[in-house]
């Protein structure tokens, strides 16, 4: 195996894929461990290569629209008495974080020689991703989806599918985001030789959590080259929901080592973590394995995946990266559930206030930094600023949200729910 | 408790594969499996794996899916897994658990590992862990004195084979195909080569896994392997006859009466 060509820090997996020597880890099928030997000598050779590490850059800024803005949000600010700062990922081609890992992995795939990827996808933001970056590179394209998901995000269906990829519904298990992963892993053991996994979140098996991390982190990359250059200091507090993880590692990486930055993980609450029915893994789940990771899951006494909820189909998984168990257990970051309705009145508050509609996941990542932004302006005063990663656009939710609001009516309007949002956040 | 080398030596000493067979534990219900296993048992099969039920298997294909996640609907637990590993050694031949890993995590490796043994099982196939992430589950057999039944497959190294080969005890699990577990037409041309490869790293027995279903196809890949590995037919057999008990024994009693047949007319 080649070496790992960047630095490595305390927070790094080692070279067999353990983030301090017990998370993480590879747990896979012997027929798979092949081709993970080969992706992982092929991405250490790649990012050594200054001509695909220029490549993957110039993709990303000509085709996805980085570096994305960091953006002063002023009137939010206002209201919650500090500096909120919001990193638009949502402005990115196709309207999320998730573009830079696939035109990463597609990058890659490209340079092995493979000619199809398959996906596994929650809310459809990775497959869409995924899709695109098949038509960009010209690969053939299969995405697995949660047949669940495919009816609560059918509008990314059919975007998948006008973008050429192929969508199969999985039924089997939970038919969500799980069971999508199971089934791609299904698909990959038989196609091997000829097929990549672009694997959506910085979770599963070495290499993937520490590979998607390399090709997310442009996001925390950027964002403290920006806060430094635009406000002349570093952030007191950085935000990101986190359901696989792969936005929250995109952008806590540039801060890990910023020992004066509070580092913060939202994760979903559903109904409140009291109710057993959400998909807050660090808070309350346990130590095991999950697609190929030692990370913590949310299972049941005798080791079986236990369903997760959340309104947001992008965080309804029951694993976690295992760089962030890591993160957990070392306090370097604190992970804390964000209720459903604590991240819709959030949606809310940030498109009236901004005019900015986030997506659902990224409205974890609002309500936690508004509850942060109240802290630390009491603590610091107005100037005290946090960065919060706008992971992704809100038009894929708009059925949750008029579901949730009662919206879609002209003739009764959303005054009401939304007037009392506001209250709620301001308090 | 009877290793699993009793069996290689039976089916040796005849000048045959052995016949090895599955069914997940649960299925159709914790006794329901027992009787099965136990005529699987009466009609020929040399050794037992027994299939833990995981909500997520990532090795299986839809048959095996369907049983394991009837069972897990059923209600099965691990120590229902333990009960069924008594039953069926109680018969006398090598009982193994096959299964992934985080139910054993979860369990405790080593509580588990002395459990297994204080019930009769030979071992445990582990599909989705390698020996070289499978340090924690090593020492707790090696303890125990439990076989440990690593796989291979077509896409190995031949270092990997080397390591697999030299780490495991038992027998090695070669699967015939790149791909997940179920009943496939035709025999796979890929178990052959590997069958060598593995064999050329040491005398530890080597069984094939994955697509036989029948007579015939026993018979082919037992002209090569030491073991014949069945398990998505046996659960079909079960799986065709959901309300007659009676019926889905009958079908499993014939088809474990072919494969024998089958590993006892290969030209060896």
């Amino acid at each position: 195996m080649s070496q790992q060509v960047q630095h490595k820090s305390r927070y790094d997996a080692d070279d067999r894929g353990y983030f301090g020597g017990t998370w993480g880890g590879r747990f896979m099928p012997e027929a798979l461990v092949a081709a993970l030997d080969e992706l992982t000598d092929a991405w250490h050779e790649a990012m050594a290569d200054t001509a695909f590490v220029d490549e993957f850059e110039r993709v990303l800024r000509d085709y996805a629209g980085t570096p994305s803005r960091l953006y002063h949000a002023e009137r939010l600010s206002k209201k919650v008495g500090a500096r909120v700062l919001l990193k638009r990922e949502d402005l990115n081609h196709t309207g999320a974080h998730k573009i830079r890992n696939v035109m990463g992995q597609a990058l890659l795939t490209k340079r092995m020689g493979k000619t199809r990827v398959i996906a596994e996808t929650g809310a459809g933001q990775h497959g869409v991703a995924s899709a695109t970056a098949a038509a960009y590179f010209d690969l053939d394209c299969t995405v697995y989806m949660g047949a669940v998901d495919t009816r609560r995000q059918a509008l990314n269906v059919a975007r998948m599918q006008l973008l050429g990829a192929k969508v199969i519904p999985v039924e089997s298990g939970s038919a969500t985001l799980k069971d999508a992963i199971n089934e791609a892993l299904r698909d990959w053991v038989a196609s091997v030789d000829h097929t990549a996994y672009l694997f959506g979140t910085a979770a599963g098996p070495h290499p993937f959590p520490s590979m998607v991390r390399d090709f997310c982190r442009g996001i925390g990359d950027e964002a403290r080259a920006q806060c430094l250059e635009q406000y002349g200091v570093l952030p007191d507090a950085v935000a990101a929901c986190v359901g696989g993880g792969s936005n929250a590692i995109g952008i806590f990486t540039a801060f890990l080592e910023d020992e004066g930055v509070e580092i913060h993980g939202f994760e979903p609450g559903g109904d409140g973590v009291e109710t057993g029915r959400h998909a807050a893994t660090i808070h309350a789940g346990e130590a095991g394995v999950l697609h190929g990771a030692r990370t913590y899951v949310l299972q049941d006494e005798d080791g079986q995946t236990v369903e997760s909820h959340s309104i947001s189909a992008g965080l309804d998984y029951p694993g976690v990266g295992p760089q962030h168990s890591l993160l957990a257990a070392t306090g370097r970051a604190t992970y804390t559930p964000v209720t459903d309705a604590e991240a819709m009145d959030a949606m809310a508050l940030l498109s009236r206030t901004e005019g900015i509609i986030p997506a659902i996941e990224s409205a974890h990542a609002i309500h936690g930094a508004i509850e942060l932004a109240k802290r630390l302006g009491q603590e610091k005063g107005p100037d005290a600023t946090i960065i919060v990663n706008l992971s992704g656009r809100g038009d894929k939710d708009m059925g949750t949200a008029i579901e949730w609001f009662g919206l879609g009516h002209a003739e009764e309007g959303p005054e009401a729910d939304l007037d009392q949002t506001e209250t709620v956040t301001q308090q | 408790m009877t290793s699993t080398s009793t069996a290689f030596e039976k089916a040796r000493a005849e000048g045959r594969a052995a016949l090895i067979g599955y069914l997940p534990a649960g299925y159709p219900t914790v006794d329901g499996s027992i009787r099965a296993m136990q005529v699987m048992v009466e009609a020929g099969c040399d050794a037992i794996e027994i299939g833990l039920p995981y909500s997520d298997p990532v090795m299986d294909g839809p048959t095996i899916q369907a049983a394991a996640q009837a069972a897990l609907d059923g209600g099965v637990r691990t120590a229902d897994v333990l009960r069924v590993v008594e039953a069926v050694a109680a018969t006398g031949v090598p009982t193994l658990v096959m299964t992934y890993w985080n139910p054993i995590e979860r369990y405790g490796v080593e509580r588990w590992a002395t459990d297994l043994a204080a019930a009769g099982g030979a071992g445990m196939i582990t599909p989705d862990i390698t020996p070289d992430h499978g340090a924690e589950w090593i020492a707790a057999a090696d303890a125990h004195d439990l076989d440990k039944v690593f796989l291979v497959a077509p896409s190995s190294t031949d270092d990997r084979i080397t390591m697999t080969a030299q780490e495991s005890r038992g027998f090695v699990y070669a699967a015939a195909v790149m791909g997940v577990t179920g009943a496939r037409e035709a025999t796979s041309d890929l178990a052959g080569p590997l069958v060598q490869r593995v064999r050329a790293s040491g005398d530890v027995p080597v069984a094939v896994g994955i697509g036989v279903s029948n007579g015939d196809q026993a018979a082919e890949v037992a002209a090569f392997a030491d073991g014949v590995i069945v398990g998505s037919a046996f659960v079909r057999a079960l799986l065709d006859h959901p309300d007659d008990e009676a019926a889905g024994l009958e079908a499993l009693r014939a088809l474990t009466a072919d494969l024998a047949e089958g590993v006892r007319r290969a030209a060896r």
